[in-house]
This record gives structure tokens, C-alpha cells and sequence, in this order.
């Protein structure tokens, strides 16, 4: 195990303590014991008569959602690192690749358009038009390659063209045919939107985050060796070409599947990864496990907030991640220039 | 180990849109020599150094390490015999300088080698070689530009290569710097290539290597080599060689040619 890493099994820890909170807090409070008890009957391990709605609210309602929530936030902030780490670009995060507003035209072209006559979801259309758009990205940064601007340099500007084509096409759509109703649905959704996910969406979210844990993971030593950039990397023996595919894949794709389950919830996969770099340093061996379980817990709690700052009123979580993030973005920035 | 060269370059030619940055150079590097690249710039130097570090594929003719076709052999595998330190090579990052050093090791570190305490005897001794090892805990941001290309150094020789490739190391330093690099490189038991601009440095290398337009025009001993004939010629200026009163390399006067 890398140095500094001591503090990893506080990290089940933490996490675990997150999503109990998530589960006991709400519109109505139920005591810890209760979840505690809701949750031994579900191992199985007591069989103690519960109050059935307490019971459905805790796991059908909120445990679930705070599953989705912790995969949702390590995905991105993870997402979020890679491509910081290989773009050696500070504001580089999963958006950036088109993969929300390839996500938005998508759910939008199913839900306003009525692509698909009910038959696909709003999430399948969000997962279809971000693949869509970051291959289009992809292939747009490949076939510019060779024209002097620097890899990194192609695939942001790439991923910008591609944001403004699909946001765009977005604006048409909704200007089109959508109704007042269909708009202000969208919006919420475009803002991310935690408030439809039950068990189902958990068993996607949650192999689909392990996955791009254990992926990030295994590169801790090739993001490691892009800290002096690409041909840095190559002179280090990493096969950089391979391994921007294989990582930019894996945020695009972890992305993707977080958009089309939870809407385009932002500011996380930016703020997380450089709040990380502040409090645990640059080297990924510690950064990786680090902005995992951050982004997690930073997700699960903002969702609880988003339920309970307006009473009676669910706010979208990427409301609060804004509003959270953006200023203590503005923090990190400042005292990380003051070292 | 077999009688091939460390390395060696046959015909290596890069064209870019038409144009050869590097045309037809070949050579062939003895074990433990130190070869000056020389050459006005835009000569080619960094894109023969980039093609020596497999960093750059040439357009025709070959590279082989120790034998082996580049082009055939694996990333890792090249860099566990083959160390580059960049010109301008920087970040952003908070990193330290032991962090910097430590990055040497990844040719030698993989999901199944973790690090160990030969990783920490490099590192140490990579420290050391450059004479960072008080200042291992500095912040990057906060080194001068001399002591930026010493960690370079040291990441290089951490990385335990028999091949050291430098591109223009002594840039933007002052004397002192100059020479207590290319004191410290010329110490390393390793093969190295090195890319210069300074004449009177070019003068402790084994061989030197002059580039113009990206051929290689002369290549030998440097007082064989850099006579007044080829510096008027290649970097149109006269010079002037004069025997230093007390050192073992003599000096250049240089003027420009009317």
C-alpha cells in the first residue's frame, strides 16, 4: 500500500455514517434506531414488526437514493480527475466532453420530441445521446489530430464545439414543441434530479461506479506519470495513446451513465478533485480513493439538503451542488494560491 | 550482452507535411560516451532526440535499441533502458520533489510490483546524485529554473536507464549551473546524448555531432570537428580558436560575419 493511505478504512466508515444520515433525514425524521432496525430486517437478521411506511420510506425511498447519490458523486468527481489528470487541464471535467448536453438532447428528443412513442425511457434517450455526442467528439478530436494544436488542446475544443452543437439542438427542440410543463420538467431534470431513482436504478449505478473506481485505480501510477504531461508520460514507458483511450472511455462512460439516471448534476466532478488535491496532495495513489469517497459523501449530503432546505419542496441536487461548490471552489482557489 | 550498439539509428528520417525536420541520420552510440548534438536552431536537435526517445516514430529508416527495432518494442520496456528530460518540461501541480524523483520508478512499478525499498534506494540515490537531497520536501512551484532541470535529472537517473537523452539541459541557467550540470551528467555511468547550443560545452563531450536542416553534416571528436571552417559555414560567424592558458579545452572568439 502507497504512503499516507493509513486513513483508507475510515473510508467505509464515513460512507456508511453518510448514507445512514441520508436515510434517518427527510420531510419527516426517523430515528437512527429505526433505520438501524429497517435495515437488520432486510439483512434478514431481526424480525421485529416495523411501521410499514416508516420501513418503505427508509429503503424504498431513501437508502436507494442515497446509493444512487454516493455512485453518482464518486463517478464524477473520479471522472472529473481523469480527465484533469490526462488533459493537464485544471478545468477539465466530465461535461466537458459533451456527454450532458449529448445527455439533455437526448432525454429531450424522447420526452418533448416523443421519440421512440413512450417506448424508451427518458434515461435510455440520456444515455443514447451521450454516447452519441461524445463519439462524435471523439472522432472529431481524432480526425483534427495532426493539425499542431496538442491532444489535450483537441479534445476540449472538440468537446466544446460538440456541447454548443447538442445544447443547441436542446434549445430547438424545447422552443419547437415543448409545452410549459414539458419545459419546466426538462429544466428540472437538466439540473439533476434524484427524485424518480429506486433499487432498479442502484443496480446499474452501483456496479457501473465500482467499475470506474477499480479502473481509476489500476492507472493510479499512469495518472501519476501525466504530471509532467504527455510525452512526460510516454518517457515514463506509458503507452499513452492506450491509456487515454481506456480512461477517457471510462469517464465518458461512467458519465453517461450517471446523466442518464440522475440528470446533468454538475460542479461535483470539477470542485471534488481539486478540493482532494488540497487536502491529500497530487499523487493519485492517495487523490483516487480520496475524491471517491468525497464525491460520494458531498452527493449524498447535498441530496439531503435539496430535500430538506425548502419545506415540501424537492430542490434539484444540482441547485445545491452549485451553490455549495461554486463558493468553496472559490476558496480552494484562493488559499491554493496563497501556499 | 551482445555486441550490438546501445544505440543506433539507420537513415532515421521524419517528415512533417512535406518537410524533413529530420532527414537520413545515421549513427551508432558507443556504450558510456557522451555525444553533443550541435546545430543553429531549427536544426532538428529536439526531433532527433524525441525520435532517439521513441517519442517520435521516423517516417523512414530505423532506430534500434540495443538491437531491437524501436517500433517493436513496448513503451515500458524502452523507458526501463532509455530516460528523456525534456526541454521546458513543467506542471502546475503541488508536487514535491521527492514526488517528481519518485515518478522515475514507474517503468519499473505496475499493479503487481508495488514499491519497494529498491524504489527508495533510487529515489535516495537519485537525491543525492544531483545534490536535492536537503530540499526533497520543496514545493516544485517553488524551485529556480537550475533546480527544476536537477530534479529532472534526478527522475531520470531514478529511473535507472543505461541511455540519458537531454534537450538543451543548460538552457536559461547561469554559469555555475551550466557547468555543475553538465559536470554532474558527464559523471552518470550511463550513455548519454545531449543537445547544446554552447560551443565550449560541446567541447567535453566524447563526440560531437553537428546538425544543419536536419542532416547530420559532421560527426567526431569535437576539436576534429568544430574547426573555424564548419562554425563559419553552419552558424555563420567567425571563429577563433585559443589555447586556454590553464584548462584542458581551449576557448571560441566568435564574430559575426560581416
Amino acid at each position: 500500500m502507497a504512503r499516507g493511505t493509513g486513513w483508507l478504512w475510515l473510508a467505509p466508515i464515513v460512507l456508511a455514517a453518510a448514507l445512514l444520515f441520508a436515510a434517518a433525514v427527510g420531510e419527516t425524521r426517523i430515528p437512527l434506531s429505526t433505520v438501524m432496525t429497517v435495515l437488520a430486517s432486510k439483512a434478514g437478521l431481526t424480525a421485529v414488526v416495523l411501521d410499514p411506511v416508516d420501513a418503505s420510506v427508509i429503503w424504498h425511498y431513501r437508502l436507494s437514493r442515497a446509493v444512487v447519490a454516493a455512485c453518482g458523486g464518486a463517478s464524477l468527481a473520479l471522472s472529473g480527475l481523469i480527465l484533469q489528470a490526462l488533459l493537464r487541464n485544471p478545468l477539465a471535467e466530465p461535461y466537458l466532453l459533451g456527454i450532458s448536453a449529448g445527455a439533455s438532447t437526448g432525454a429531450v428528443t424522447v420526452t418533448v420530441a416523443g421519440f421512440g412513442a413512450g417506448m424508451v425511457s427518458m434515461s435510455a434517450g440520456a444515455f443514447a445521446g451521450a454516447l452519441v455526442a461524445f463519439g462524435l467528439v471523439a472522432v472529431l478530436a481524432r480526425a483534427a489530430r495532426g493539425t499542431g494544436v496538442q491532444t489535450a488542446g483537441i479534445i476540449i475544443l472538440a468537446g466544446i464545439a460538440g456541447s454548443q452543437m447538442f445544447n443547441a439542438t436542446t434549445a430547438l427542440i424545447i422552443a419547437q414543441s415543448a409545452s410549459a410543463e414539458q419545459a419546466r420538467g426538462i429544466m428540472f431534470w437538466l439540473l439533476g434530479n434524484l427524485s424518480g431513482v429506486r433499487w432498479p436504478d442502484v443496480r446499474l449505478a452501483l456496479p457501473v461506479a465500482l467499475l470506474g473506481l477499480g479502473v481509476t485505480l489500476w492507472h493510479v501510477r499512469t495518472l501519476d506519470a501525466f504530471t509532467f504531461g504527455a510525452d512526460g508520460a510516454a518517457s515514463l514507458g506509458i503507452d499513452v495513446r492506450r491509456a487515454q483511450a481506456v480512461l477517457i472511455a471510462t469517464a465518458a462512460l461512467v458519465t453517461a451513465v450517471m446523466v442518464s439516471i440522475a440528470g446533468a448534476i454538475g460542479f461535483v466532478g470539477l470542485v471534488v478533485p481539486h478540493a482532494m488535491r488540497f487536502l491529500v496532495g497530487v499523487r493519485h495513489a492517495r487523490l483516487v480513493p480520496a475524491t471517491a469517497l468525497a464525491g460520494a459523501v458531498f452527493l449524498v449530503l447535498s441530496d439531503v439538503m435539496s430535500r430538506i432546505v425548502i419545506h415540501g419542496q424537492v430542490l434539484p441536487i444540482g441547485v445545491i451542488t452549485a451553490l455549495v461548490g461554486a463558493p468553496a471552489f472559490a476558496v480552494v482557489m484562493i488559499r491554493g494560491r496563497q501556499r | 550482452m551482445s555486441g550490438a550498439p546501445v544505440l543506433e539509428l539507420v537513415g532515421a528520417t521524419r517528415r512533417v507535411q512535406g518537410r524533413d525536420l529530420v532527414s537520413e541520420v545515421s549513427l551508432s552510440l558507443r556504450k558510456g560516451e557522451m555525444l553533443g548534438v550541435i546545430g543553429p536552431n531549427g536544426s532538428g536537435k529536439s526531433t532527433l532526440l524525441n525520435m532517439m526517445a521513441g517519442l517520435l516514430r521516423p517516417t523512414s529508416g530505423e532506430i534500434r535499441l540495443e538491437g531491437q527495432p524501436m517500433a517493436r518494442l513496448r513503451r515500458r520496456q524502452i523507458a526501463q533502458r532509455l530516460a528523456m528530460v525534456s526541454q521546458a518540461a513543467d506542471c502546475g501541480e503541488r508536487i514535491s520533489v521527492r514526488d517528481a524523483v519518485e515518478l522515475g520508478r514507474t517503468p519499473w512499478l505496475g499493479p503487481f510490483r508495488p514499491w519497494g525499498g529498491r524504489d527508495d534506494e533510487a529515489v535516495e540515490a537519485a537525491l543525492l546524485a544531483v545534490g536535492m537531497e536537503q530540499m526533497a520536501a520543496r514545493d516544485w512551484s517553488t524551485l529556480s529554473g537550475g533546480e527544476r532541470q536537477r530534479v529532472h535529472i534526478a527522475r531520470a537517473h531514478a529511473q535507472a536507464p543505461q541511455i540519458l537523452l537531454l534537450d538543451e539541459p543548460t538552457n536559461h541557467l547561469d554559469v555555475h549551473h551550466q557547468i555543475a550540470i553538465l559536470d554532474l551528467v558527464s559523471q552518470l555511468p550511463v550513455t548519454t546524448v545531449i543537445a547544446l547550443h554552447d560551443m565550449h560545452q560541446a567541447l567535453r563531450c566524447d563526440r560531437v555531432m553537428v546538425m544543419q536542416s536536419g542532416r547530420c553534416v559532421a560527426l567526431g571528436a569535437p576539436l576534429d570537428i568544430l574547426t573555424p571552417a564548419l562554425i563559419r559555414e553552419i552558424f555563420a560567424v567567425d571563429a577563433q580558436l585559443i589555447a586556454h592558458p590553464a584548462g584542458r579545452w581551449p576557448l571560441f572568439a566568435f564574430q559575426r560575419l560581416a
